[in-house]
């Protein structure tokens, strides 16, 4: 349980990992947001690992999105610091975001440029090297090839999801930040898009963050879950064998009873 | 700094004029429409002078002018505002796209669309309503580059301005150059002024152009010393707004307001 527990300590996290430090595509240290009086997030620190599916959850306001936009560089951190393949943000912002990508429901693509246009466009503010035919992979890659003249904005949910995701995957990242990207699609297509992503890590080696509220879709994806409340990271470890070894049926449960923690009380007396 | 982002931003600015009438259609009708307006507006008055005085090229020069200058200042502030307007900022500052590299894609994409307002703007005015800028010679040409320097350095402040109070600003920012307009002289000498607004005219690179084409058009020798110094004041200027938007990027993303702006239901 302890092996688990995460209270504070930057290190604590990053450490308690199986994999190879050098495997390490991001690592987070110390990470705080605050709003005058108000903290976001709290002395976050977490690795992500090639090869790995790394799940974020935690409830509404648990500050997911604030770790993920500070990852993005769009939010400066209070404190800590964010290294992405060992080059720090701060310091080196455009070599650092030349290795990441992301996809979230809420930050959907110009609706006013077709598929192909924002493929292309987006892939020349990455700097993509033989864009047209990387283009054309990832039409082919993600079905797309008939909707590429069509407009972002006239897409369906499931459509500009799988644009998205092309798009996130233009440069290759060696991580890739997924905010809840299955979140408005039917479950068949976020099936097929899970299995997606699970195998996109596999096959690219690419690190994964991942966000969802869908605990069924964390424990069939994630190598590894965090569990932010209140802005402070909680809890660290396997999403299938986390519920047991806290007295809990099922990761839902825990998800629940975290969630309902008015802080960050230890856990070990629940389990 | 690398070449390809700043023609991502050129590129997607020439889909959407590509793909929609109502983008591409301002270009050419509003200059055109100016034009035409105040070609008769100066016919009419020729024709009450009676030949003591040929209206065409200070007034009509003078608005062809200006208004390249609105077009530069609007090219800049209506790039960065597709982005507000479609949501783009988290898309597009998450990835390795510099400040630096950003406003030069915007400055380009103003300078290819402005360009081709002045063509229908020289064309009309020459073909229709026989200005000749022959009269101002190769001077036209440092003339119309203080004014895109000017221009620039306003579509970034406007920019900036948007990105800090929000996207409901941008009715604030349009009529900057209107605002401008009767401090630098554009149908009048500067002297014509009071004298607070006098000062505020001489700290706008715009007043040293106007000023310079009357003396120009009056057959006066044009002192080559007070449009180098319009042309300082423009660089400073640029700069200065530059300045001014990174700092404004930095409150941004220090805030969350740049995160906010693609996100603003994001839990």
């Amino acid at each position: 349980m302890s092996d688990h527990h995460v209270d504070g300590d930057p290190h604590s996290a990053g450490n308690s990992s199986p994999h190879a430090a050098g495997g390490t595509v991001l690592s987070v240290t110390g990470l705080c947001k605050s709003y005058s009086h108000v903290v976001a997030v709290e002395q976050v620190s977490f690795d992500v690992h090639r090869r790995e599916v790394v799940g974020l959850l935690g409830p509404n306001g648990a500050g997911k999105t604030t770790t993920i936009n500070m990852i993005l560089g769009v939010l400066s951190p209070t404190a800590g610091s964010v290294r992405i393949g060992g080059v720090d943000l701060a310091r080196e912002r455009a070599r650092a975001l030349a290795s990441v990508n992301f996809s979230a429901v809420y930050a959907s693509l110009p609706g006013n440029l077709t598929v192909m246009e924002n493929l292309r466009f987006f892939g020349l503010v990455y700097g993509i090297p033989q864009l047209g035919r990387r283009v054309a992979e990832l039409l082919r890659q993600f079905d797309l090839e008939r909707l590429r003249n069509t407009k972002c904005g006239l897409l369906s949910s499931g459509e500009q999801t799988r644009v998205a995701l092309a798009k996130a995957l233009l440069n290759r990242p060696r991580l890739l930040l997924l905010d809840e990207p299955t979140a408005s699609l039917d479950p068949a297509a976020a099936q097929t898009m899970r299995a997606r992503i699970r195998s996109l890590a596999v096959e690219t080696g690419c690190g994964i963050l991942w966000t969802s509220h869908n605990m069924y879709e964390v424990e069939e994806v994630c190598d590894r879950v965090l569990f932010l409340s209140h802005g402070r990271l909680l809890l660290e470890g396997d999403p299938r064998r986390l519920p047991r070894e806290h007295g809990a049926a099922s990761l839902e449960e825990l998800f629940i009873r975290l969630a309902s923690e008015p802080l960050a009380e230890p856990l070990a007396s629940a389990g | 700094m690398r070449l390809k982002p700043v023609a991502g931003i050129l590129l997607r600015q020439f889909y959407l004029l590509r793909g929609s009438p109502v983008r591409s259609l301002p270009m050419f009708a509003w200059v055109a429409i100016d034009i035409v307006v105040w070609g008769f507006i100066t016919r009419y008055l020729n024709s009450m002078a009676a030949g003591r005085f040929n209206y065409v090229p200070s007034l009509l020069g003078a608005v062809l002018m200006w208004d390249f200058f609105t077009r530069i200042m609007q090219g800049v502030s209506t790039a960065f505002l597709e982005d507000v307007w479609s949501r783009n900022f988290l898309n597009l500052f998450a990835t390795p796209l510099t400040i630096a590299e950003y406003i030069l894609g915007l400055v380009i994409t103003s300078v290819a669309t402005s360009m081709v307002g002045l063509a229908v703007m020289l064309v009309l005015s020459t073909a229709v309503f026989g200005l000749s800028f022959l009269s101002l010679g190769a001077l036209l040409v440092p003339f119309l580059l203080v004014l895109f320097a000017f221009g620039i350095a306003l579509g970034i402040l406007a920019s900036a301005l948007v990105l800090r109070l929000g996207p409901a600003s941008e009715w604030l920012v349009w009529p900057l150059p209107a605002l401008l307009s009767p401090f630098v002289g554009v149908f009048y000498p500067l002297a014509t002024l009071p004298r607070w607004m006098q000062f505020a005219g001489h700290l706008l690179p715009p007043s040293y152009v106007f000023e310079g084409m009357r003396t120009v058009l009056a057959g006066r020798p044009l002192s080559g010393g007070n449009l180098a110094v319009g042309a300082a004041i423009a660089a400073l200027d640029i700069l200065l707004a530059a300045h001014f938007f990174t700092r404004v990027f930095r409150y941004a993303a220090a805030t969350g307001l740049l995160a906010r702006y693609s996100a603003e239901s994001a839990g």
